[in-house]
């Protein structure tokens, strides 16, 4: 019989967090990279190995002084800016409000996007109006950029008798198909393969519309996520894949997610072009989308983006991240604040002031409160009134099979 | 009327599904250039080009995600799997996103797809290979899940299945795919002098949730699906008691009156299906007829199943219900 022997050395590497609460957090005062340093390759002619360096580098259009610079720049007019401001300072105020709302027990559940308003809204923007967005859960901000009724998003979180999905879903989990707002789901990553198919039936189609989907870099370890990129680089149809590192999935650090190198760089080994972007940066989102969208166009299929930010609030309102990173974190990210850096340069180029400012928040508080009362008229949480029993027992199939008709009529509802 | 195996059956239903609807994409793996591992897309990518009849990567996860993207977008999908034992990586796909779609977004969006997949055991496949998963979908609120056993309704229901909005299992009894199978490993007929070899040329549909009675009868009710339904013939005959042999056809929803009349009017019943016996669909079978048929029946509800151990490979026959136990337990009915 041989002799066991032991083993002293580290049988397997767990990944470390960089901070755990206690501990004082420093990613250092600002990114390395520079607006400037990457250039805009030409969407109708790039390689996958063309977009190398930005798969290991970082997109960015704002420099650390609010100036927009070099070849990235979208070049987009003050209106359009100013728009992207308030749909962000909307979303912001929006989550706020229904935070505050969850805390009072009048919304069983609620998650914010706080931080990460740029990732949804810049990239909504980029894109075409009949493009179909196939969202995760920290994307409801691209329906404020399709005009969707702030009434009917918070009918649904309430789930009451507007609720358009009818009380069935968790708040957050919105649908809107006027918008081509595809149906959020809990699993996660699962829209990520599927968006490659929406983008395969357009193509299909012959139309020139594109699709878009997010999932977060904890996501990322599902195969639905490496089922996408492989599907997306052998069929080529125009979708554009993010990954949104916001460097923790509940408690666990993106340390854990992955012992590879960045998100982006996975996508070379797929021959996808690859880029890597300052996700609290408007423009540089607004320009690598839009960059994505003209490759779609062009017929040269998919693009992999990893939007490079921070969870600055707690994974859900069942979520307290103080328990597992340090309280002043996020404060501490390089990337800084995506509402504050949009506002900053507003303001720098003479577009944007604080008066503005205020008067623009204070106008959307006031909507968002008034559109929470109107909401409330269709019932609230505690009192109803909900959505009557029988919406259980329909959509389930096209028509009601008798064996679920038997059992609503055994409800008696 | 043409005489058709079960894999031109299916292959003449493709077809003419793809002709009338250009919205309908084919694809799996190997279904493409050559024409599936079982030949049922045989030609269909050369007729209808690469771009409706296509093979995809080895992932059924894949395959299923982006069949629902596709579904959601306008298209009508039939993705083929190609071992109902493989579909297992596209469960969450099926149970948790195509099957929920039409609900969770309010009736926004739904996502017509039809999987076929070849299921069910007697071709010396293994464990991997013999399955038959039926319960692992009946289960899910959301799918329909059909079980062909000959040429004529595989036709007629994969018509219905491919054309239904709501999306389907559609599974085919591989043992069946060239002939009927009547329990008897070395005695291999073709579908050539079967009745249901019989298939019309031209479109025609069987509804989903239909069940066929093949053989009528007063002594007791057999009720079986896929490639059961020919040894439970067979066992029929050997025991020489007058039954009512039901070919279930649609389990989901399944076809209630048919049932319901059957068991009322013969008093006794069973159930025969090649799933294991726990929690297979025969149990629910079972459940639901002894609620709706308590007062009629004469004796207890039998069910003859394989057994709940993983599928054997060279002992597959006595793991398969076989005509002499099937025999056993209708012989069983008679007696209370």
């Amino acid at each position: 019989m041989t002799e066991r022997t032991t083993v002293t050395t580290t049988p397997y590497t767990i990944g470390v967090a960089p901070f755990r609460p206690g501990d004082t957090p420093s990613f250092g005062d600002k990114f390395v990279q520079q607006p400037g340093d990457l250039n805009r390759p030409d969407p109708k002619t790039c390689s996958a190995q063309d977009t190398a360096s930005h798969a290991s580098g970082l997109v960015r259009v704002l420099n650390d002084d609010g100036i927009a610079e070099g070849e990235w720049d979208p070049g987009l007019d003050a209106a359009t800016l100013i728009k992207g401001l308030e749909y962000m300072m909307r979303l912001r105020i929006f989550d706020d409000r229904m935070i505050k709302m969850q805390r009072t027990g009048k919304l069983s559940f609620y998650m914010r996007s706080f931080g990460e308003e740029a990732v949804a809204i810049a990239q909504t923007m980029a894109l075409e109006d009949n493009d179909w967005i196939f969202p995760s859960y920290r994307q409801p901000g691209a329906q404020f950029v399709r005009g969707r009724d702030m009434v009917s998003m918070i009918c649904h979180c309430i789930g009451n008798t507007e609720d358009n999905v009818r009380g069935r879903q968790m708040p957050v989990h919105y649908t809107w198909k006027e918008g081509r707002f595809i149906s959020i789901s809990s699993p996660v990553g699962t829209q990520f393969s599927q968006s490659v198919g929406v983008a395969m039936a357009s193509a299909y189609k012959g139309l020139d519309e594109a699709c878009i989907s997010w999932l977060g870099d904890g996501t990322s370890a599902q195969g639905d996520y490496h089922y996408a990129l492989n599907f997306a680089s052998t069929f080529k149809p125009p979708v554009i894949l993010n990954v949104v590192n916001n460097q923790w999935a509940i408690s666990t650090h993106v340390s854990l997610a992955t012992g590879g190198r960045t998100f982006a760089e996975r996508g070379l080994a797929y021959d996808i072009p690859s880029f890597r972007v300052d996700g609290n940066d408007f423009l540089a989102l607004y320009s690598v989308t839009k960059w994505a969208r003209q490759r779609a166009s062009a017929g040269l299929g998919p693009t992999h983006i990893e939007v490079y930010t921070y969870r600055a609030g707690a994974h859900s309102s069942s979520d307290d991240p103080s328990a597992y990173r340090p309280h002043d974190e996020s404060e501490c990210w390089p990337g800084g604040d995506p509402v504050e850096r949009l506002r900053e340069h507003l303001i720098n180029i003479g577009k944007w002031d604080d008066k503005k400012d205020a008067k623009l928040a204070k106008k959307i508080d006031s909507e968002v409160m008034s559109a929470y009362k109107e909401a409330c008229e269709f019932g609230d949480l505690a009192s109803g009134p909900y959505p009557p029993a029988s919406t259980i027992f329909t959509e389930v199939y096209e028509s009601v099979p008798w064996h679920i008709q038997e059992q609503r009529e055994e409800l008696g509802k | 009327m043409a005489k058709m195996n079960m894999i031109a059956a299916l292959n003449s239903a493709l077809k003419i599904q793809l002709e009338s609807d250009p919205n309908i994409v084919i694809f799996g793996e190997d279904v493409g250039y050559f024409g599936g591992v079982f030949r049922v897309t045989a030609g269909l990518q050369e007729q209808f080009g690469p771009h409706r009849v296509f093979d995809s990567p080895l992932a059924e996860g894949g395959i299923a995600a982006i069949a629902m993207g596709m579904g959601l977008n306008g298209l009508r999908p039939v993705a083929e799997i190609q071992f109902a034992d493989y579909i297992f990586p596209a469960y969450d796909q099926i149970v948790n996103e195509i099957a929920k779609l039409r609900h969770r977004s309010g009736g926004e969006f739904s996502s017509p797809v039809t999987f076929r997949t070849p299921a069910g055991g007697g071709i010396k496949g293994g464990h991997h290979h013999s399955q038959s998963p039926e319960a692992q979908f009946t289960h899910t609120p959301g799918l329909k899940v059909v079980y062909c056993s000959n040429p004529r309704n595989a036709k007629g229901l994969l018509t219905s299945a491919i054309e239904c909005n709501d999306p389907v299992i559609f599974f085919e009894p591989k043992r069946c795919y060239r002939g009927p199978f009547y329990g008897d490993p070395h005695n291999v007929p073709t579908w050539n002098d079967h009745p249901e070899g019989e298939v019309p040329e031209d479109y025609y549909a069987i509804p989903l949730e239909q069940a066929n009675i093949v053989r009528e009868g007063t002594a007791c009710t057999v009720i079986a699906w896929g490639a059961m339904v020919h040894v439970s013939e067979q066992a029929i005959k050997d025991s020489g008691i007058d039954c009512e042999l039901i070919d279930l056809q649609t389990l989901v929803p399944w076809d209630r009156d048919t049932i319901v009349n059957s068991v009322n009017k013969t008093g006794r019943c069973v159930i025969v299906h090649e799933a294991p016996k726990t929690s297979g669909f025969g149990a629910e079978m079972s459940a639901s007829i002894q609620e709706r048929c308590f007062y009629h029946l004469e004796a207890p509800i039998q069910r003859v199943t394989g057994w709940d151990t993983p599928f054997p490979h060279t002992t597959e026959w006595d793991y398969l219900p076989s005509p002499s136990r099937i025999a056993e337990a209708i012989q069983k009915t008679q007696e209370e």
